[in-house]
């Protein structure tokens, strides 16, 4: 068992850690007051290669392997939340959905733009009356021709008003007595007639980032978009889950960290009762745990990212590792505002951020009582996971790095 | 155009030094880039991309210098050498110019070597005009912008304390850079795969050419400062004006004006 991590993948960390560094810590916090998303964020992830990191070079990304997304999701958390859900939304539910399940022709003409950060992706499964309950959802498709309509409307869309392409699931069909098998995911691009788009505001966390909602009237799509077979939606959205799911754990890896770095440093820094608050047993406690809490998060995130290096199928992985991180990462941002007392409580300081924006993540992407469900099914023996069609393909470095 | 940077490993800028025994301990910090290095990459290849031609990158330093090297070489270096020489341990800066100088002449030469402004560790930073003076070249330190390069001529602008100087000089040279020249690139993520990949050369200084250089400058002894007392003292009164007065009065009594 080898705990290294390559000369590439430590590279690649430093320099998005660099890059956070210099360009979204110093304003981040100014941002998220404003609740607005800092308009070179995006572009400079694109610029920079981040938005195709672990794509192919073949279909415009960076060729590095699903270990590397992992450590730029924890860097980028570390600084905020909002350009790890970029990557969440952008890369794990919509960019590694193409690589998965997309046509040749889908990957060169969505992927491609994608992975070079000329486009950006969304995810649109969730609906104002259906969020854990995927089956369920009301958005329709109906075929015409060659082409299929669809309409309804999706809510709590991170990039909404962002994204040019959204991967989007609908019911294409009725009849069926198990109803997630009548669903279809769909490329649809948000420059079509009929889809309209907004953002959300009054938001708990995630101030400095997009978050929205997708409408579509009558929205024409052709067959070319239809991302696998008709009735593969359901399939499709929870192998994105799987893929979307490890960059939020990630990140709440990085969010950890960050709770730590802002403790330890206020802990050595503030003094009461005539010595650093840090010599104080309950105060060690809590930094105590943050630490336990990181390696636990960052050892399960890695062992997830290396059963994608490998192919094999980590659906449960994935789960636990997003459901410890981000439950983790809320208590740790709670314990950082404890550790700092009242100037915690101020945006004077960013663990009150840190706070607002831990709370998305034991939401979204498997709200933390579904991943315990899900583990408990794991154990019990009542759930087993099946091949599926197309599986996420393994890591194989030539394959990825090969220009053509 | 043929261009050698030349860049060094050293402590992180944010690592907490100390003195122990006699000598200097950062702990556990990370050893980076020198960060004037980095600017001088900057310019290094921001002078090939726009005249055509190599950045190679030179380092004087143990295994650890391969970070330094690497570093470069994800930002654009085509290649690097690594002058790898126990002996060379605790050199002094002569010592250290005339191995590079060295090393510059076995590569083949330059139209032009380039450092920054000086390394964050020792912060003597003669090491570039003491290398333009081993070979014969002339020496622009503390360039904060290339007005113009050629094949044969440069011409640059100087930071100085006073203002800027422009200066003229025939090729080859040797530069030092400063922050003012504009913002070093980040790593690109090809460029890092590339440099991971790379294998170094490593020379001894007997591989550059010329005997062990022993130095002249050593440091018998390296203290921390010692600690500074601070108080604080809160100046009291009616109103800003009054409170102003007492202000003044105090900074002429301690003598701090």
């Amino acid at each position: 068992m080898d705990f290294n991590l390559t000369e590439e993948h430590r590279m690649v960390q430093k320099m998005v850690r660099d890059f956070t560094h210099k360009e979204v810590i110093p304003t981040i916090g100014e941002w998220d007051r404003k609740q607005e998303m800092a308009p070179h964020i995006l572009p400079r992830m694109g610029e920079l290669g981040i938005l195709g990191i672990n794509i192919p070079v073949r279909y415009g990304g960076q060729g590095f392997d699903y270990i590397t997304l992992g450590l730029v999701c924890e860097e980028l958390e570390y600084a905020d939340s909002t350009l790890r859900v970029v990557m969440s939304v952008h890369m794990g539910l919509n960019s590694m959905g193409l690589l998965q399940w997309g046509t040749e022709d889908q990957k060169q003409r969505f992927l491609v733009p994608q992975a070079k950060g000329e486009k950006y992706g969304a995810f649109g499964l969730t609906e104002p009356g259906a969020g854990s309950d995927v089956a369920n959802l009301t958005s329709t498709a109906v075929k015409d021709g060659r082409d299929y309509i669809l309409n309804g409307e999706k809510m709590w869309i991170s990039l909404a008003t962002k994204a040019h392409n959204v991967l989007v699931v609908a019911r294409t069909d009725f009849s069926l007595e198990k109803k997630s098998n009548g669903l279809t995911a769909f490329m649809v691009e948000t420059d079509r007639d009929g889809v309209t788009v907004g953002d959300i505001h009054g938001k708990l966390g995630v101030r400095a980032g997009s978050t929205g909602w997708v409408a579509m009237q009558d929205v024409r799509i052709p067959e070319e978009n239809r991302i696998g077979e008709e009735g593969e939606g359901f399939k499709i959205a929870m192998s994105c889950l799987d893929n979307g799911r490890y960059t939020v754990g990630a990140g709440a890896t990085g969010l950890i960290r960050a709770c730590l770095d802002a403790s330890v440093k206020y802990a050595n820094e503030r003094e009461a009762f005539g010595r650093p608050i840090g010599n104080f047993q309950l105060i060690k406690q809590k930094i105590g745990i943050m630490k336990r809490d990181y390696d636990m998060a960052r050892m399960l995130i890695l062992r997830a990212g290396w059963m994608k290096n490998q192919g094999l199928r980590n659906t449960m992985e994935t789960s636990m590792a997003k459901w410890f991180a981000t439950d983790a990462s809320f208590k740790a941002a709670s314990e950082a505002i404890q550790v700092h007392g009242a100037y915690g409580f101020s945006d004077e300081y960013p663990v009150e951020r840190f706070l607002r924006n831990s709370k998305g993540a034991v939401i979204y992407e498997g709200s933390s009582e579904v991943h315990t469900l899900l583990q408990a099914d794991y154990a019990l023996g009542y759930r087993k996971d099946r091949p599926l069609r197309c599986e996420l393909p393994a890591y194989d470095p030539d394959f990825w790095q090969d220009e053509v | 155009m043929k261009i050698i940077v030349c860049v060094k490993q050293v402590p992180d800028s944010a690592a907490a030094m100390s003195v122990e025994d006699g000598k200097i301990s950062w702990g556990d910090a990370p050893l980076v880039i020198n960060p004037w290095d980095e600017y001088a990459v900057e310019a290094a290849l921001r002078l090939t991309e726009a005249q055509g031609g190599d950045v190679i990158a030179l380092s004087l330093g143990d295994e650890n210098a391969k970070e330094a090297i690497k570093h470069a070489l994800a930002m654009g270096c085509s290649e690097a050498i690594l002058v790898n020489d126990p002996a060379m341990a605790g050199a002094d800066t002569q010592a250290v110019a005339r191995v590079l100088a060295a090393a510059i002449q076995k590569i083949g030469g330059a139209d032009i070597v380039v450092f920054g402004k000086q390394a964050i560790d020792s912060d003597v930073g003669a090491t570039p005009s003491m290398v333009a003076r081993l070979l014969g070249w002339p020496a622009v330190t503390l360039v904060s912008e290339i007005v113009e390069c050629t094949q044969s001529e440069i011409k640059a602008s100087r930071a100085m304390e006073e203002g800027r100087q422009q200066v003229a000089a025939e090729l080859p040279v040797v530069l030092s850079i400063v922050k003012d020249y504009g913002e070093p690139r980040y790593p690109s993520f090809m460029g890092i795969r590339k440099a991971a990949r790379a294998s170094v050369p490593e020379w001894t200084v007997a591989d550059t050419g010329i005997d062990l250089p022993s130095a002249v400058v050593t440091w018998p002894n390296v203290m921390a400062p010692p600690e500074r007392e601070v108080t604080n003292e809160i100046i009291e009164g009616s109103n800003p004006e009054e409170i102003a007065a007492k202000l003044a009065d105090k900074i002429m009594e301690e003598k701090v004006l």
